[in-house]
């Protein structure tokens, strides 16, 4: 291989989350040194995965099969959706494995700083899919940040005139957190949100 | 090495690279400054940068032009408090965004601190609506666009102040005004110390403002008010 191609291949990597210049360089001297068990398999997997993975028309989860893999399931509750900032909000609840209805992908928070609005946002799926008969509830998983909440007033005015309940996730003292170490927000909202122990 | 430590409110703060933010403060003696924070995206420190938060701020550069490194700590979390209240937090991200356009970059002018200051104060209390607008026009007069309440540009009594000229930003009497009523503003009782302002004389406040803001401020610059203002608009109609 040229030496070309070696500075185009780290310059790729480079741009990867993680990756700087160097840590580019080793990766690809790595991969070199793994051609045919590390290389190849990963340039075909690549291929592969840009060639069949596609945003799931429904929900906008990544997937190999459009509608994807969560819409399809037949055992999954069709009256709940839960609504993500992006995918990886939707895998980190599926890795919980807490919840067991649909999904709807946002594609972001509305941003007053950074000129992002509704139009930016899929927005008008959501309002489609909370149309339908069978949903009863739409969940607002959304950041607990500035955005975030802004998001969800947003959304809980344009989902107003449906006919579904809307929530969103609690805000308080994490598993395994220390009330001392907690910041003053969370603090706050933690004590706004207490319930009865009985 | 050039360094500073400050009181400052976040006014944004904005992804940078993989890790770190750039953070825009108005500081008490700094003027507004931008700064870096190295590690910023992180967990430990995101939720200290969010809009509207009252940091003690540390700012080191090599030299004063540079853009600088931004350590912080938190003095009050006013964000975290208004997560369930969608009105004070529109009107608290409002509130940044026309800061962030309007006031100019290190230069030290202690006015919009202050404002900025007391606006917060007053955002948990039950008159924010009132105070808002209030703030907004003192932007706009610290600017040196402020609107004249002090008589009737029409030459009409002064005690009977009903409009607000949308060309110049005087006040126009009614009888002065009458003719002209579709062009003009009307103007809130609460603007010139006469209650303490509902719903619908906060909406016009709001529109006042929000005209000459938008005329003052934005224009010039091609940029139109930020969305959020819009929905803090509608919490009032």
């Amino acid at each position: 291989m040229a030496k070309s191609e070696i500075d185009r291949l780290a310059q790729l990597l480079s741009r990867l989350p993680g990756l700087g210049p160097r840590s580019a360089r080793r990766v690809v001297l790595h991969l070199m040194k793994k051609r045919e068990s590390l290389m190849l398999p990963l340039a075909k997997a690549m291929m592969e995965a840009a060639s069949s993975i596609s945003n799931c028309t429904i929900c906008g989860n990544l997937d190999s099969e459009n509608p994807c893999g969560i819409c399809q399931h037949p055992n999954r509750d069709d009256s709940k959706i839960c609504v993500v900032e992006d995918v990886g909000d939707l895998w980190a609840l599926e890795r919980s494995g807490a919840f067991k209805g649909r999904y709807h992908v946002l594609g972001g928070t509305l941003s007053a700083l950074d000129g992002r609005g509704p139009a930016q946002l899929n927005i008008n799926g959501l309002l489609d899919r909370a149309s339908a008969d069978q949903v009863q509830e739409i969940i607002l998983a959304l950041s607990a940040t500035v955005d975030g909440q802004t998001t969800v007033h947003y959304l809980s005015e344009c989902l107003a005139g449906h006919e579904v309940e809307v929530s969103k996730l609690a805000h308080g003292v994490p598993v395994g957190g220390s009330l001392d170490y907690l910041d003053d927000g969370t603090l706050t909202a933690a004590l706004k949100s207490r319930r009865s122990t009985r | 090495m050039i360094h500073w430590e400050d009181e400052g409110i976040l006014l944004s703060a904005r992804p940078f690279g993989e890790n770190d933010l750039i953070a825009q403060v108005l500081t008490k003696e700094h003027g507004r400054h931008a700064g870096l924070v190295r590690g910023g995206q992180s967990r430990t420190k995101r939720a200290t940068f969010e809009p509207g938060n009252r940091l003690h701020v540390r700012w080191k550069g090599r030299l004063a032009e540079h853009l600088g490194n931004y350590d912080a700590e938190v003095l009050d979390n006013i964000s975290g408090r208004l997560f369930d209240e969608p009105g004070r937090l529109a009107a608290l991200l409002s509130a940044a965004a026309i800061c962030e356009q309007a006031v100019p970059e290190r230069d030290h002018h202690p006015v919009f601190y202050e404002g900025f200051l007391a606006l917060l104060a007053h955002l948990e209390s039950e008159f924010w609506g009132e105070v808002y607008v209030r703030w907004e026009l003192a932007q706009l007069s610290a600017l040196g666009f402020g609107i004249d309440l002090s008589g009737c540009a029409g030459g009409g009594d002064n005690d009977q102040l009903a409009y607000i000229s949308p060309k110049s930003g005087r006040a126009v009497s009614l009888a002065a005004g009458e003719p002209y009523r579709d062009r003009l503003f009307t103007l809130p009782l609460f603007l010139l110390g006469k209650g303490n302002g509902g719903g619908d004389e906060i909406a016009q406040g709001l529109k006042i403002s929000g005209h000459f803001i938008e005329r003052h401020l934005f224009h010039p610059h091609d940029r139109s008010l930020p969305s959020v203002r819009d929905r803090l608009l509608e919490n009032f109609l």
